[in-house]
């Protein structure tokens, strides 16, 4: 599930001693540009290994991570606050009499690892003899001593806090003269140090950066009480500080006058347009709800792809392992094995951990295994999940996907979504071909509100803007809007997906999932797409 | 070892402010350890322990605040915390909103502790995963679950002497049982204080029974019906009330809680007469921390009375700027109920629908709290007094405070916790009229 909590902890932390212990502990601004040395992780990682193998490991896995984070968190023309959080320490997982153990510490030596090491190797045997059947891995080569790295022309974490706040302040400082009444803007910027090492061969050390730039404008009508906000159109992206160049290569103009980012986002801009279009949701009349055809934009699309086909097509949701928490699946290993129509033969959805920009890019996963994209439907068809390597089997192959991942150290990794995108349609259609061949709909913008059932069938769906369609032209801004779905027809009413030159990324940093529970970073590609017959409801209450 | 005796924590934070050269600090020492087991398709799936402790330190220069937070306790890290937090703080902006800090206040003792949960180990928690496990195995039906516990201590010390330590235990389990063909499914959840109160063994049986009797789910027609909500369906549509229940949304015009022309709905008629709500740090079974994040004293307060809206939720800085006096953030959220159970409340209703759970809430028009989300594992219709078969599940689009004007009956409270709130709830069962469900999911 996609978690709501984030803004929540941004409102926080005012005058209290509130902190994102979440997130580990603070650290001054200056140590966010040190690292590991490499030849330290590796000596600890054999010490590990070499511990685990001499107490009857079979397998071994050592991850040493530092995961680093900082946040600036405004609210008009204040700064609530500026965080730096480091967490460190080395996870260590091991199959023992065929179950899987594990275990962490945050002590970087050699005999810290090492006991760390013999106590996964206990928790497997203990675990071992209640254990149906032995854990089974997907064949994996070591790939030695390897290196990378998130491609990115500047280092967030060495851009100085003065100039952080100053944008942020600036950025407060144009929505309010725009007339928003109050704006909240955030920095969240990410930097994973991670090193693995298996007792395949592998010595893996990459460098991952994140950024995301969120804010949240409102507007207030004291006279009427009606108060509105629009949210960013900006995606968390896998990038540096360059993302928030705004470099007009990054900048489309919709149809309708909307300004939406591609990879460059501008703040100012967005937070500008975000005050007027606050005050004028106010004003906009209310959506009669029925059956209209959608064109959703890629800044709203993505959610719905993570929601009803990145969960449902996750195979430990599958198989039944999160039914306690984030749920089953509608997407039966039956239906994978009849090529279930999951889509029209406009769908076609890929897995990619390798897509530049975004949040699940990386070389290697957190099993080590190098990472690649691959089918989960293809011209409407089921034909593929997202496994890892105990799990590969199952579904009859013989090679992990390469989505294993833990969101800290002292976490045990395991299957999580890989970027899951909707491949742009292969012929030549521009959002406003796309917007001229509906008579009557709905044109939806940005992500809002959403909530899908545990086995992914039932979805609803808000968003931040809506523009009633007539007779092929955009007449009106409306709102109130929702649409509700049971995720095969949705996709199955998918009567287009505009080209390549519309393609953009969006996604969250939260995806949560597990208990205990953790988070994953991912993204979600697509162009504008068109969605025909879909229910509408009118969101609007009156509290009398 | 992560809970440190008093007088070790109050040795430390007594150092730790010591150092400072700040106008003020406050240090502050939280520790817990917390072990879970968990399961799914009858095996357990994982096991663990996690200690950890942290102590973190604000220190101010002026409105400049500055923070830092360190896991080592010798007394060059004692110190070096400290100047860290000070050379963050003269690089900070000041903060115009910023508050000194709380002057020495007295806080009850509420009892948080109990010693049954704090000593629950592995062999424990592997009885739990069996207790819940054994008897689905054998009746052909599917366990997932999860058992968390957690022992934890809060010590603080400031610059102006006020200081607060004190323990805490809690428990939570949680376990979803689906039939072998999938048709089916229940759930049961126990959220404990002191662990002597649950016993999976019992618990499961809920579930158990709720999985078989919700196979073969008829489809009703979404619209609006009476409704019983068990006390954790109810949970979550009120712990996400709740957290909007901030005075300073409401008085900048941005809140459900919002008046039209200005200012805040304090004293009005918000719910219907039958709601009472109220939070007590001290109250038996739901007892928390004496004070706030803010360390304000916290005290047994209205926040609805008969319907009436009466207390909402302060900062610090936003009760001086309004002129109010500082009272303490809510703690816990306690509803009064009445003596009935679910089973009574069936009996008495002519025609209705069940919910045992609620899922993935989520806002969806903050102007009235317009919520949405689905009912899952057991979802039953009422007829004359009694179930009468199962029903598919909904999604509902519904504002609690509509939903708490609908009020038909409560029954007994109980303690909850919602799926996503980790505050300590005490609900009772509700009977609500023209609850509305918008569409039907083919989930199980």
């Amino acid at each position: 599930m996609h978690r709501r909590d984030f803004l929540a902890f941004g409102a926080a932390g005012v005058g209290g001693l509130v902190l994102p212990s979440m997130f580990g502990k603070v650290i001054a601004a200056e140590e966010l540009s040190n690292a590991i040395d490499v030849a330290l992780k590796k000596t600890l990682a054999d010490a590990a290994m070499n511990s685990a193998k001499s107490a009857g490991a079979t397998y071994c896995d050592v991850r040493i991570g530092r995961y680093l984070r900082q946040f600036v968190i405004t609210r008009e023309r204040n700064v609530e606050n500026i965080v730096n959080t480091e967490s460190t320490g080395v996870g260590i997982r091991v199959i023992a009499g065929g179950a899987w153990g594990f275990a962490a510490t945050n002590e970087l030596t050699k005999e810290a690892v090492a006991k760390a090491a013999m106590q996964a190797v206990a928790i497997a045997k203990a675990n071992a003899p209640g254990q149906s059947a032995p854990v089974q891995l997907a064949p994996a080569k070591g790939v030695g001593e390897v290196s990378w790295k998130t491609p990115l022309i500047k280092n967030s974490m060495a851009v100085p806090i003065k100039d952080k706040v100053d944008l942020l302040m600036g950025v407060n400082a144009a929505a309010l003269d725009a007339g928003a009444s109050f704006i909240r803007s955030i920095l969240f910027l990410v930097n994973e140090q991670k090193y693995f090492a298996s007792t395949d061969g592998s010595y893996i050390d990459q460098d991952v950066h994140r950024i995301w730039a969120p804010i949240e404008v409102t507007a207030v009508d004291k006279v009427s009480g009606k108060f509105r906000t629009r949210e960013g159109l900006s995606s968390p992206m896998g990038m540096g500080f360059e993302y928030l160049d705004g470099a007009a290569s990054g900048k489309t103009v919709l149809p309708n006058g909307v300004t939406v980012y591609g990879k460059s986002y501008d703040m100012k801009e967005d937070a500008i347009a975000a005050a007027k279009q606050a005050q004028a949701k106010i004003k906009a009349p209310s959506v009669k709800p029925g059956k209209y055809d959608l064109v959703l934009d890629p800044s709203h699309t993505w959610l719905t792809i993570h929601e009803s086909v990145g969960h449902p097509l996750e195979l430990d949701r599958v198989l039944g392992y999160e039914a306690n928490y984030a749920g089953t699946s509608f997407a039966t290993m039956d239906k994978l094995q009849s090529h279930f129509q999951y889509g029209s033969d406009k769908v076609n959805i890929v897995a990619d951990k390798l897509q530049p920009g975004s949040l699940g890019a990386v070389a290697y996963d957190d099993e080590g295994i190098k990472t690649k994209k691959w089918d989960l439907i293809r011209d409407g068809k089921l034909v593929g999940y997202q496994a890892i390597r105990d799990q590969a089997h199952i579904e009859g192959k013989t090679e992990s996907d390469g989505c294993a991942y833990a969101d800290s150290w002292s976490n045990v990794q395991f299957q999580r979504m890989a970027n899951v995108s909707l491949e742009a349609g292969k012929q030549k259609m521009s959002v406003a071909d796309m917007i001229a061949g509906v008579e009557d709909g709905i044109y939806i913008i940005g992500d809002g509100s959403f909530s899908i059932d545990q086995q992914r069938y039932n979805a609803q769906f808000g968003g931040q803007l809506f523009y009633e369609i007539k007779n092929g032209k955009i007449t009106q801004q409306i709102e109130d809007v929702a649409y509700q779905i049971r995720t095969p027809e949705f996709w199955n009413a998918c009567a287009g997906v505009c080209d390549a030159s519309d393609y953009r990324l969006g996604g969250s940093f939260f995806d949560g999932k597990g208990q205990p529970a953790q988070v994953s970073a991912v993204s979600h590609g697509s162009s504008t797409a068109r969605f025909n017959g879909i229910n509408v409801i009118n969101t609007a209450r009156s509290l009398g | 070892m992560s809970i440190l005796p008093e007088a070790q924590a109050k040795a430390i934070l007594t150092k730790v402010v010591g150092y400072s050269k700040a106008d003020e600090c406050t240090a502050q020492l939280t520790g817990s350890t917390r072990g879970n087991v968990r399961f799914a398709r009858n095996d357990v799936s994982t096991a663990g322990i996690t200690d950890d402790i942290q102590l973190a330190v604000q220190v101010a220069f002026g409105k400049r605040v500055g923070t830092a937070t360190i896991n080592q306790f010798d007394d060059a890290a004692l110190e070096r915390v400290v100047r860290r937090a000070e050379e963050l703080a003269k690089l900070a902006p000041e903060n115009p909103e910023f508050m000194p800090a709380v002057s020495p206040q007295t806080y009850l003792k509420t009892d948080t502790f109990s010693a049954s949960t704090a000593g629950i180990d592995a062999a424990y928690r592997a009885k739990v995963a069996t207790d819940s496990i054994a008897p689905c195995r054998a009746s052909k039906l599917v366990a997932a679950g999860y058992l968390e516990d957690e022992t934890g201590f809060t010590a603080f010390l400031n610059s102006k002497g006020n200081y607060g330590y004190q323990t805490l235990t809690s428990s939570d389990y949680t376990c979803t049982v689906r039939t072998e063909d999938g048709r089916g499914s229940g759930w049961v959840g126990h959220n404990v204080q002191d662990v002597a109160q649950f016993n999976a063994g019992e618990d499961i049986r809920v579930a158990m029974r709720k999985a078989s009797a919700s196979a073969d789910a008829k489809a009703l027609e979404p619209g609006k019906y009476t409704v019983i909500l068990e006390p954790a369906a109810a949970a979550g549509l009120i712990a996400f009330m709740m957290y909007f229940f901030d005075a300073r949304s409401a008085d900048e015009g941005r809140s459900f809680l919002s008046k039209k022309g200005g200012g805040n709905k304090l004293g009005e008629q918000v719910y219907g007469p039958q709601v009472t709500m109220f939070t007590d740090p001290a109250y038996p079974g739901g007892a928390v921390y004496p004070w706030d994040d803010e360390g304000l004293p916290r005290k047994k307060l209205p926040i609805i009375q008969g319907g009436k809206l009466m207390n909402m939720n302060y900062s610090r800085y936003w009760s001086q700027k309004q002129g109010k006096p500082e009272l303490a953030g809510f703690g816990n959220i306690i509803m009064e109920g009445g003596t009935k159970s679910t089973a009574d409340l069936i009996r008495t209703t002519e025609r209705g629908i069940l919910v045992s759970r609620t899922w993935y809430i989520r806002m969806v028009d903050p102007q009235t709290v317009l919520l949405t989300g689905l009912t899952r594992d057991g979802t039953f219709y009422i007829e004359n007094g009694q179930i009468k078969y199962p029903v598919k599940n909904f999604r509902f689009n519904e504002s609690p405070v509509i939903m708490l004007n609908n009020v038909e009956e409560f029954g007994k409270p109980v303690r909850v916790k919602s799926d996503e709130s980790g505050t300590v709830m005490v609900i009772p069962p509700m009977k609500l009229r023209d609850f509305t469900f918008t569409s039907l999911s083919d989930a199980v």
